[in-house]
């Protein structure tokens, strides 16, 4: 992976980090190197006390203010730390929904009381998050999401379903995109409520995924009640709120982590194809060359992207490149690595046990898919980016 | 070597796009690539006052110290004016190849003269096999009393007939060997070569007991050939950037204002998302040009496996969004009068002069440990 120029400080700040994950990669730590990931719960009490280690010493959500729980640091630092925890190969935390998605957009539009409420348990990873924005009928047309949220006295009142919610078993509570006004135009009649999650009006129930697991769940609201000051921005004006929640899932620095678990697969694949004498074949060279080439541009456009969040603060549209970008690259990829495994890779352990490559070749597949599919990224890109006209809509 | 600041990059961008725009618009271009000669002597004078000849000239040969990163600068707004020049052949080729024979006269005697403009060099490699591996290079230097002495042809030599000074790989009894050649000697024949991409010269030269001179060590060829390649390529696909970025803006342009079923085609998704896919290419072709281009100037052991990744991989870039240029434009982008013509045909036969992608992903497998079962 790309190396940034750092500043003294920033060196000596990347070497304090080093050596803390030296110390403390230790243990069952080594023995789940490199496990999990953002869509894949597997291995999550280890990766759950690893989360901890490095809450406890202020390592995740860097550049959160410290009363936050954050350590007041530097967004450098952050993508310091993210390159240098994917390089250790250290698991991967388990608390991606809040940490990564919804903290930083309660962070910039949450008022003092909600950031004060919930930040807090979120860098502790004492609290987690489900995302409870896709409906049965609104997937890529989010903004025809139809789950209600009614005013009864000092609460709301939600009815409704959400699917598709990563880790939602494991959430304790729900950032959930409802429809509060249905006079007003379909963007502009949504808000972001916060739900706690243990409570009769909530059913929360796991959907198996096509590689066996049961990270996502559908969600069935009946009756189910939250604070009325438990919305996050303007009631009725959640859109520009779920703008910045996807832009943060699909580009910037979350980006890292992958490129470092995409880096091993190929180190794996290739060994694999030389142990298997698949690099005497010349069309499997190729293949193989590919998808270095491709790894290799890949680490180019992060790079690039990296430097723009570090100006501007945010990912912009172009992170919907990079996503096209990695989720077209991974998906080919996958097809490859099976292809590398041979007969041996039509073969799952006893209850539907994957290894790594036959679980990243499926769960690839829910990478063009999840925060917009491609075909939206696609559009998003000739609109935003391009200024091509919209489509009658 | 020195670096430039972001600023100033932005700057010499600016300048060199001002400069095209007035000297290498749309009908400079194609009244030069009807001309033997295929460039402005004028405009290449300018270059030089400028600068831009000598950018990675070291400043004690006369040029301004910098690096392949402005040199691929200039390149990419080059690609994108389809500038008619031999800024590929003489500032990279040539000017690479000086520099890595180590030979210190040679360099006090070509660089000054090729970083002012006054002189224009090239290098002759490929011969009628028309294969880039060093194995395949058959021209005969012989050692003479006074000097050197080549015999053979070279082909596809890059801006060939109108340089003024050749730069040959030849083969040695210590294997293969860089020699100058000035073009009045005798025994020397070049002949300008049609080419399908007009913007880029061509010849094909024949040596007979021709009079050269050895540049650094006999025998060294072959290692100054690679490093000359490497460097060539990470500039062309700041060229071929330059370029795709053009024709995306062509098609883009196009598609907001042609009007089909009562709308601009660039409403429907089939169009849109074809011109999103394009963006991609371009956005990830230029990070990895850039990339390359510092990693020749910061990191050069890591140049070889930069350059063919960048070899396969912009090359590649600009031919498919040449092509999907065409496609857009519907029948007025077949048409000779479109210029969306001049950009494929320089995608595609830069492709054929300096690697297609598999020849680029072969040499990637060697070069990164691939075929060895072991990468970085």
């Amino acid at each position: 992976m790309f190396e940034l120029r750092l500043t003294d400080a920033e060196r000596d700040f990347r070497d304090e980090l080093r050596e803390w994950l030296d110390r403390h990669l230790v243990g069952d730590f080594v023995r789940y190197k490199g496990a999990g990931g953002v869509c894949d719960d597997s291995h999550w009490e280890v990766r759950l006390d690893w989360e901890r280690k490095l809450a406890a010493d202020r390592w995740l959500n860097i550049t959160w203010p410290v009363e936050y729980g954050g350590r007041g640091g530097t967004k450098n630092q952050e993508i310091i730390f993210q390159i240098e925890h994917a390089r250790a190969e250290a698991p991967y935390w388990v608390g991606v929904h809040g940490r990564d998605l919804f903290g930083p957009t309660l962070l910039e539009y949450g008022t003092t009381e909600q950031k004060a409420r919930f930040l807090p348990a979120i860098a502790r990873a004492d609290e987690f998050w489900g995302q409870g924005f896709s409906e049965p009928g609104a997937g890529s047309d989010l903004a025809s999401l139809s789950t209600s949220a009614v005013r009864d006295g000092d609460e709301w009142v939600i009815n409704g379903q959400k699917i598709w919610m990563t880790f939602g078993a494991y959430a304790d509570w729900l950032y959930v995109l409802c429809r509060t006004n249905r006079d007003a135009p379909k963007h502009a009649g949504i808000s972001m409520l916060l739900v706690p999650a243990d409570q009769p009006g909530v059913d929360v129930r796991p959907i198996r995924n096509i590689a066996g697991g049961r990270e996502f769940c559908e969600v069935f609201f009946t009756d189910a009640r939250t604070a009325k000051g438990l919305v996050v921005g303007e009631v009725d004006g959640a859109w520009r709120t779920v703008m910045a929640t996807l832009g943060n899932e699909r580009g910037g620095t979350t980006i890292l982590p992958y490129q470092a678990s995409f880096s091993r697969e190929l180190r794996q694949t290739v060994a694999l194809a030389h142990d298997r004498g698949l690099t005497d074949d010349p069309v499997m060279r190729q293949r193989l060359a590919a998808a270095y080439e491709g790894l290799y541009v890949l680490d180019c456009l992060s790079r690039r992207n990296v430097e723009t969040a570090l100006g501007s603060g945010h990912p912009g549209p172009e992170s919907s490149i990079q996503k096209i970008y990695w989720s077209r690259w991974h998906r080919d990829f996958g097809e490859l690595m099976m292809d590398v495994r041979g007969p041996a890779g039509s073969v799952v352990g006893d209850d539907y046990t994957l290894d790594l490559m036959q679980a990243s070749f499926l769960n690839a597949r829910a990478e063009t898919i999840y925060g917009g599919t491609e075909q939206i990224q696609h559009t998003i890109v000739g609109e935003r980016v391009l200024g091509l006209p919209r489509e009658p809509r | 070597m020195a670096t430039t600041s972001a600023d100033e990059q932005r700057v010499l961008r600016g300048t060199v796009r001002d400069l095209l725009a007035a000297r290498s618009d749309e009908p400079t271009v194609r009244r030069l690539m009807e001309t033997d000669e295929g460039f402005d002597p004028e405009v290449w004078s300018e270059l030089g006052e400028m600068g831009l000849l000598g950018l990675a000239v070291p400043e004690d040969l006369g040029g301004a110290g910098f690096g392949l990163t402005e040199v691929g600068l200039v390149l990419a707004e080059a690609g994108r004016a389809l500038l008619c020049a031999p800024y590929l052949s003489s500032v990279v080729m040539a000017q690479s190849a000086l520099l890595a024979s180590g030979d210190a006269a040679g360099c006090q005697d070509y660089l000054p003269a090729l970083a002012a403009g006054q002189r224009r060099a090239t290098l002759a490699y490929l011969e009628e096999s028309g294969h880039r591996d060093a194995a395949s290079i058959a021209l005969v230097a012989r050692a003479t009393g006074s000097g050197w002495a080549l015999d053979g042809v070279k082909t596809s030599v890059l801006d060939g007939a109108s340089a003024d000074l050749l730069l040959v790989v030849a083969r040695t009894e210590a294997g293969l060997a860089l020699f100058a050649v000035e073009t009045d000697a005798a025994g020397l024949t070049r002949a300008c070569l049609p080419t399908l991409d007009m913007t880029r010269k061509q010849a094909r030269i024949t040596f007979v007991g021709t009079r050269a001179r050895l540049l650094g060590t006999d025998g060294d060829g072959a290692r100054i050939l690679a490093q000359v390649l490497d460097r060539t390529v990470a500039c062309l696909a700041a060229e071929q950037v330059g370029g795709a970025e053009r024709v995306l803006e062509m098609a883009v342009d196009y598609v907001k204002i042609r009007q089909q079923f009562g709308r601009s085609i660039g409403s429907f998704q089939a169009v849109k998302h074809a011109c999103a896919d394009m963006l991609l290419l371009v956005e990830s072709a230029r990070a990895a040009a850039l990339s390359a281009l510092q990693t020749a100037d910061q990191d050069p052991a890591g140049l070889p496996v930069a350059a063919s990744v960048v070899g396969g991989y912009c090359g590649q870039a600009y031919l498919r969004v040449a092509a999907s240029n065409i496609q857009l434009h519907g029948g007025i982008g077949f048409t000779w009068e479109h210029p969306a013509h001049l950009y494929f045909k320089r995608a595609k036969t830069s492709q054929l002069l300096f690697g297609t992608p598999e020849q680029h992903r072969e040499q990637l497998a060697q070069r990164a440990g691939i075929a060895a079962g072991r990468i970085a």
